[in-house]
């Protein structure tokens, strides 16, 4: 660090990063991308392998043949769930007992805060089932859990009929060494919500449910099943949870194992795994199935009822049964199988799993990349903000220190007079407004909807999504209303600083974000980082302003939602794509509310309100 | 099943001191007893006990035969819940106590899953047990008996008949409620030759409905609430399901050092109502030392449910003191409740030389009610382990970096650095500044 501290070679460095910013910070960025690109190729992605000891060398055979006894049961459940209209929670409580289970219910209400238009409801209110198979000669310490959870209308039934069947099975084994809960929610992922906040005894959403009753310790693992076919042509997993949270990685090789070892067709992202790594195909499947991934674990949505286990440190992954129009078919016995083997070797565990990674992102079923590889591609993005930062910062110093150095390196921006300092003044009334505008965008949808569906002709949930789109378009027009409290003097010192203070805000949000989710900071670095570096008062205006829209957080979010549909082979039409943004941006304020996702309060209160910083630079007076 | 299971929460019960003999009892003797209890869930609980009696110095007869031909180990284990004690003791052989006896007395307690043994059905045998059957007393036993519990659970009578029929009953009062006992003495020769073996069997008349079942007067839930490795709460949930009764629960925890308990988070609630103990006893933990002690006597109002909560905040250990699997977490041990629950038929203190050794296992100090001790359940907690593999790595590397850095940048940080021209003319130019000083004019 002798090299700052020497004033001529900080200079000489100064002059430097001066004279070569632009083509340092684009050769940032564009590494930034490769890197990323690169992550689906192997000597960035490795094999997964098995860290846990307890499931690692240990045999199990799998003895499960209730495929009958499981569709039969599956019927059942349907004929009464369609006779009734809700879950039949008599007929579950009977069929578990009569397995042998311990079984409890639960009651629980909830009001949503506006009509959820996507799965249309307001009011929820309604009743899990659990039964508790009660390990013999063992205390009720730790338990596994396998849940299905059941929406309102008649799908999972073949999941519950599996379900009950393996309960069955697994009442007549004597190694349990852990109690296993067998779990049905209403109103799917509401359900076990209310369920996981009563286990714990806490309320995180403001939900309403009735104490349980039945309790079985420490719950180790969780696997959520969804099956709505009596045959299956493969078996999607999913692993993205609440927030981006992943379980651990062993679990995942878990599944794997029981899939090659049973002969199954496993999916990631609904895509088969690459056979052929040396040609180019292999790695170009691998590529869109990482994408897949990172949109999916940026949306910061439960992707199946596991995802909302991970925040109770219990690590979870959803099964999905898919029947596609492929030939070979498999029964509910050979999946059954597959979960009796993952059953009796978590059952193995001695510890909670946490020998493999936590932070991981999966180009396909065994292949991963660690944490350690992928940090590089957001750090080379967040390199170009700091470049940028650290320019603007010698300008101003510079320009307080004399003009021709100044002059000398920037040869577009004119001379400035030396002024002491920036004031904090000029600064702070556009920060303030536009943390009042993102303060804005977060609160008044909610509050206002009675409001504004009293005044307009719409419904709640879209006055909700009328009104964040308002507000948000709103913003735009601030830096005209603004610049009367900003100073007139020294201009180009003011709009200097307010960028600075906007790109340094705009970095330690983004590095934050990284750290914990690294999908949603590596999205926004991409789509926001070059415009934040390229805005200025001065230049093509038009330009810039085009470029600042198209890379806003509301932009990026309908962009990433054409994306991950063309990734998925299901192209959106215009029209279609704005209907899913709406419901889109919907169910994401109803997701914060009832499940505590933060996706829209940290757009709302942290990246909007730095975007419109930056805006306001555009917009400098 | 919740029976079995509230019967392994059930009871340890204890061995009153009561048993000093009044009479001369036999010099040596051996008695044997297993009671065979159908649970309404379908289960089946069986108790083995032997009882031995020695003069002190002599030898001690041994059983051969008898009862302990059921005594297979793969079935026992097949069991859903298991326990076995020893006692010995010294019995006063006169009003006086100048010469004891010894006496062994060993229990075995198991509790038969209707669902491994069964597939299902709930009709029980001997034989499907313990895959035997009773051919002959012990040759040294003084008594050597089956118990059949056939008290009726519903309102009608006779849900539950036993095969052969029983040559006598016994009637006695077991937990506040009463109890017919079907019995089947070894020593009777018409019990066993008949058909040259013992083979008891249970059938349900109408088999126990998949309905819950029966639920005691006093039981008790423990969990932690809360996630995530800072804090949490220790709730215990006690419930007094006696229609009309409350009665006062001594509850006794103790609590490992590392969870460090708020104890002004003490809260005790029923019925939603605060609920304030009529006696505390709180002595606080030591660091390595001692646990904490939390004794309380409260009153658990008629048909209620009383939540016991404390918080507690996870302590960071010293890296060795981590056991050698720290991310299984901790044991907690259970909450001991003590209480005296009341009967629903008046018991009447029986001989206990003369009554079955089970009735031992029950002592009545009071006609009106009857004690029992509870143990909750056990509690794993976790708490915030450091990645063992890493330390050594980390902390250097760390150290490292943040040594190299902070020093430089504190420096750039605080420091503005300015060249300063290296001056010329040493001697000659402070001599002009003097004169210069001394003029009044601007230095060089």
């Amino acid at each position: 660090m002798g090299l700052l501290s020497d004033p001529v070679r900080r200079r000489a460095l100064a002059r430097l990063v001066l004279r070569l910013n632009a083509p340092l910070c684009v050769l940032s960025y564009v590494a930034g991308i490769a890197w990323f690109l690169a992550l689906a190729f192997p000597p960035l992605t490795q094999r997964t392998y098995m860290s846990e000891n307890a499931m690692g060398s240990t045999m199990v055979e799998e003895q499960f043949a209730g495929g009958d006894r499981a569709r039969s049961l599956a019927r059942d459940f349907a004929a009464h769930r369609r006779k009734s209209g809700a879950l039949p929670v008599a007929w579950l409580e009977r069929t578990m007992r009569s397995v042998g289970l311990e079984v409890y219910t639960q009651s629980f209400s909830r009001k949503l805060p506006f009509p959820d238009e996507t799965h249309e409801r307001y009011m929820v209110s309604g009743i899990n089932v659990y039964g508790i198979l009660r390990a013999p000669r063992a205390a009720s310490t730790e338990s596994l859990v396998l849940t299905v959870p059941c929406g309102p209308d008649s799908t999972n039934s073949q999941a519950v009929g599996l379900m009950l069947a393996l309960a069955a099975h697994f009442r007549g084994q004597i190694y349990w060494a852990k109690d296993i809960i067998f779990l049905v929610t209403e109103h799917d992922l509401l359900g076990t919500e209310a369920w996981l906040e009563a286990y714990h005894d806490v309320n995180v959403t403001g939900m309403q449910s009735s104490p349980l009753q039945g309790r079985a310790g420490a719950i180790q693992a969780a696997v959520a099943l969804e099956l709505s076919s009596d045959v299956v042509t493969s078996l999607d997993v999913a692993v993205e949870g609440l927030n981006g949270q992943l379980p651990n990685l062993d679990l995942l090789n878990l599944f794997q194992t029981f899939c090659q070892k049973g002969g199954l067709l496993c999916t990631l992202q609904g895509k088969l795994q690459p056979q052929d790594w040396t040609s180019i195909d292999g790695p170009l499947q691998s590529v869109q199935t990482l994408l897949l991934m990172v949109l999916q674990q940026a949306s910061g949505r439960p992707h199946g009822a596991h995802g909302l286990f991970l925040r109770y440190r219990v690590e979870a992954l959803t099964l999905r049964g898919i029947n596609s129009f492929r030939q070979y078919k498999y029964d509910l016995v050979a999946v059954g199988k597959a979960l009796e083997g993952m059953f009796r070797k978590l059952n193995h565990l001695l510890e909670r799993l946490h020998q493999s990674f936590f932070f991981y992102l999966l180009p396909a079923l065994s292949r991963f990349v660690s944490i350690g590889l992928y940090m590089p591609a957001a750090g080379f993005l967040l390199l170009v903000l700091g470049l940028k930062a650290l320019e603007l910062w010698m300008q101003l110093h510079e320009a307080g220190v004399g003009p021709e150095e100044a002059g000398g390196t920037s040869g577009s921006s004119p001379p400035h007079p030396p002024t002491q300092g920036v004031g904090l003044a000029s600064l702070m009334a556009p920060l303030l407004v536009s943390q009042a505008m993102g303060l804005a965008v977060y609160i008044l949808p909610v509050l206002g909807q009675h409001v504004a569906a009293q005044h307009f002709p719409v419904a709640e949930a879209e006055a909700v999504v009328l009104t964040l789109l308002a507000i948000y378009a709103a913003g735009l027009a601030l830096p005209h209303n603004t610049h009367w409290v900003v100073s007139t003097q020294a201009p180009d010192r003011g709009w200097m600083a307010l960028k600075l203070v906007a790109l340094i805000y705009l970095a330690l949000q983004l590095a934050c974000i990284t750290l914990t989710n690294f999908s949603l900071g590596f999205l926004l670095a991409a789509s926001m980082v070059p415009a934040a570096a390229v805005t200025k008062p001065s230049g093509p205006r038009p330009l810039y302003a085009a470029l600042l829209v198209l890379t806003s957080p509301a932009a990026t979010l309908l962009g990433s939602l054409f994306l991950w549909r063309e990734l998925q082979e299901a192209p959106l039409s215009l029209a279609e794509g704005w209907q899913l943004f709406l419901a889109a941006l919907a169910q994401g304020v109803l997701e914060h509310h009832t499940y505590g996702s933060l996706l829209f309060p940290l757009l709302a209160l942290g990246l909007y309100p730095c975007w419109l910083l930056f805006w306001n630079v555009l917009f400098w007076k | 099943m919740a029976a079995a299971v509230r019967i392994s929460l059930l009871v340890l019960l204890l061995l009153g001191p009561g048993g000093w003999g009044q009479a001369e009892p036999p010099r040596d003797s051996l008695r044997e007893e297993l009671v065979i209890t159908p649970l309404p869930s379908g289960d089946v609980a069986a108790t083995f006990q032997f009882r031995t009696r020695w003069e002190s110095g002599g030898g001690q007869p041994w059983g051969q035969g008898g009862l302990s031909v059921l005594l297979k180990a793969d079935r026992l284990f097949h069991t859903s819940y298991h326990s076995q004690a020893v006692h010995i003791r010294p019995v006063c052989r006169n009003a006086h106590c100048t010469s004891v006896s010894w006496e062994l007395r060993q229990t075995l307690s198991v509790v038969f899953d209707a669902f491994v043994t069964g597939q299902g059905k709930k009709d029980w045998s001997l034989f499907r047990m313990f895959s035997r059957t009773l051919t002959e007393p012990c040759p040294l036993a003084s008594e050597s008996r089956v118990y059949v519990d056939i008290t009726s659970y519903g309102q009608d009578n006779e849900t539950l008949e036993v095969y052969p029929p029983p040559l006598t009953t016994y009637q006695d009062v077991i937990l506040g409620s009463r109890k017919t006992y079907a019995v089947y003495d070894l020593l009777d020769a018409a019990v066993v030759s008949n058909s040259r073996s013992l083979n008891v069997q249970l059938k349900w008349k109408r088999p126990p409905e998949n309905e819950a079942p029966p639920v005691p007067f006093l039981y008790a839930q423990r969990y932690v609430s809360g996630y995530g490795l800072q804090s949490g709460e220790l709730s215990t949930l006690l419930y007094n399901t006696h229609p009309f009764r409350a009665f006062p629960v001594l509850l006794l925890d103790t609590v490992p050092w590392y969870l460090r308990l708020y104890v002004h988070t003490l809260t005790i609630t029923s019925k939603g109502k605060e609920n304030k103990p009529s006696y505390i006893h709180y002595q606080p933990a030591q660091d390595r030392m001692q646990p904490h002690l939390l004794e309380m006597l409260i009153q658990l109002p008629a048909n209620s449910v009383t939540k016991v909560s404390i918080q507690f905040e996870r302590a960071l250990l010293k890296w060795t003191e981590y056991t050698p699997d720290p991310n299984h977490g901790f044991y907690v041990s259970p909450s001991v409740l003590s209480a005296l629950v009341p009967s629903v038929v008046a018991a009447k203190p029986a001989d206990w030389e003369e009554s079955p050794l089970f009735n031992s296992l029950f002592p009545v100090s009071d006609s009106s009610s009857y004690f029992v001790r509870l143990y909750t359940e056990p509690l794993l907690v976790s708490l915030p382990t450091p990645d063992f593999s890493m330390p050594y790595n980390v902390v250097c590397l760390t150290c490292t970096v943040v040594a190299v850095c902070y020093g430089s940048f504190y420096n750039l940080l605080t420091r503005t650095f300015q060249i300063e021209e290296p001056r010329k003319g040493g001697l000659a130019r402070r001599l002009a500044n003097l004169i210069r000083r001394a003029r009044g004019v601007p230095l060089l």
